[in-house]
Formats: structure tokens, sequence, C-alpha cells
């Protein structure tokens, strides 16, 4: 067993109306230092020793991302005892 | 016989009910299809309608793409059978990889309800035929992720091809472009013109009783001249 993060984010030439408020909203509570906010999705998937890198890229791009809009990162974290 | 169009109900599905309703108006038989099951009951068409299904999970239509209908869905969609993806169907339509593009956030983050004019860009496909050129015409519109959004190659691909189905059009605070769609594009479809999506719901104009107007109405009479029986 293993743990794995899938990070997805929506890509730099679409527009994230959700960051942008963020942006906006951390702007009224003093943070002027922030310059953009991109908001985006955290997946932690745990898979036996049987699920290949290939198929977790399969995984992320098919179904966890969307490749029209968004990017996504694949991390295997750990093992997992058990 | 009358022709049959079937309409799919995913768990959270607001618009069955309605999209069958459109479907009598103009004269076929609807057949009430189920995301679990992947028989199309031997229907001339599809629409996938609107609604939340799975509760927008994941991103609005990615799970309902995945559902054992929408295999069956697109295997005959590229065989030729006409689909039409309303609202949440445009979207399924995207996910499952039958239109081009994406559909995000509404650039205002709001919920937008509100009749809509839209201009019928192409009126040579199977789901606009009865449209006049240029017409426009007004109907509902009720989302949030109603933003069209694609590269910009495939959108010059899609303006070069006449697959801009409808646009959004129309003066004054509650008009024009909604929600930051690019190119002010409400719906698109394939390159033979079978496959059409949009985010307004001419299902819910079919009669001036129910709606603002009876303009949805073309839509479905246009599939059934497709599809061989004339209304």
């Amino acid at each position: 067993m293993a743990r794995v993060a899938v990070d997805v984010v929506i890509k730099p030439e679409i527009l994230d109306p959700q960051g942008k408020a963020i942006l906006a909203a951390l702007g009224r509570s003093g943070h002027t230092g922030i310059t953009s906010v991109r908001q985006g999705k955290h997946f932690d998937l745990e898979v036996d020793d049987s699920v290949t890198d290939a198929e977790l890229e399969e995984i992320a791009g098919t179904l966890l991302a969307n490749p029209v809009i968004e990017t996504w990162t694949v991390t295997r974290l750990a093992e997992v005892a058990g | 016989m009358s022709p049959r169009i079937g309409v799919i109900t995913f768990p959270g599905t607001l618009d069955d009910v309605d999209a069958a309703r459109a479907v009598s108006y103009s004269g076929a038989e609807p057949v009430a299809l189920w995301h679990a099951d992947a028989d199309l009951r031997g229907v001339d068409a599809v629409v996938v309608p609107g609604g939340f299904s799975y509760g927008d999970y994941l991103r609005a239509g990615a799970i309902a793409a995945q559902a054992p209908v929408m295999q069956s869905v697109v295997d005959a969609a590229r065989g030729g059978m006409p689909v039409l993806g309303i609202c949440n169907g445009f979207q399924i339509l995207c996910e499952a990889g039958l239109l081009p593009g994406a559909l995000i956030r509404n650039a205002s983050l709001r919920f937008i309800c509100r009749d809509q004019w839209l201009r019928v860009e192409n009126t040579a496909t199977t789901w606009t035929s009865r449209f006049d050129g240029g017409a426009e015409i007004l109907v509902p519109m009720k989302n949030a992720e109603g933003c069209f959004v694609a590269a910009d190659a495939v959108l010059d691909e899609l303006e070069g091809e006449g697959r801009v189905l409808f646009r959004y059009v129309g003066d004054g605070p509650d008009q024009g472009n909604p929600n930051g769609a690019m190119r002010d594009i409400a719906g698109i479809c394939s390159a033979d013109g079978r496959i059409a999506g949009l985010m307004p719901h001419p299902e819910h104009a079919i009669d001036p009783l129910t709606g603002p107007t009876d303009d949805g109405l073309g839509l479905f009479y246009s599939v059934l001249d497709s599809i061989g029986v004339s209304a």
C-alpha cells in the first residue's frame, strides 16, 4: 500500500474567478502583499502495489483533472503498513 | 410510428421532465433512459438534460460522463445518432469528449437565472435546421458554471467550421454575454452537426404559457426532420 497525492490546478491561461475572489478578500483583510491566488484541488489516494505510475497518470488525466482546463501532478508520498 | 427520443435521468437531474415535454410537443415520443442502464431502448436521438448530476461533485458533468448510459451514448453518437446536451447535459458531453472545450464557473461567481437572447449562428445542422439564418431567440438560462472555455486554436476551428451554434446577444444590463464565455459562445456542435450542446434551456421555452417564448421548439422540430419524420 502507498499514499499518493494528486494536485490539480487550473491552467494559467484559464480564468479562475474563485482565485480572484480569494485574492480580493486577502487584500481586504490587510494581506496586501499577495499578488495572485489560483484555487485547485487536492486528492489523497491509498493504492495497493498493483497500481503503476502509468495507471495513476491515467486516473489523474481522465477523471481527477480535465486536461482542457487543468494541469496535475502525481506524487507518491509513503508506503502505508498493511 | 412517431420517432423516439431518449431523455436521460441521472441522480440530480432536474430538467428531464421538461425535456420529455418538449419532445412530446414536437410530435415525437419521449423515452426515459436511466443513468445506470446502458440500454438506449432503440431511440432515434438522445437529449442529455440539465440539472446537477451527482451533485456536480468533482466537476459539473464529470461523474455523469462515466455513467453506463453515457458509454452507450458516446458509441451511438460516434455512429451518427443525434445528441443534444442542455446545461448540465452540455457539461456532460464536454466531459465525455463528444464536444470540445469545458464549462467553468461564471466570471461573476454568481448563479445566473434570466431569460437570455441568443443568435442562431448556423442553421444547417441537425438541431437548428428549422431556424431562419441569423434568427434571435429568447430562452431561459440558469447556471453557475456556464462559462465556455477552450484553447484559441479550438475556438478558431469551431468558428471556421461553423460549429458555433448559438451566441449570447442583446443589449442592456441583463443581456449580452452573461458569464465571460469566450467569444460569447452559448452552444456548439460536432463537425457533422449531429452532436450539439448549449447552456441555455430551449426545453423551457416551448409554450408562452410556461416560458418566455416557444422559440426552443425549433431545436426539437429540427431533429425530427433529420431522423426521418416530419412534424
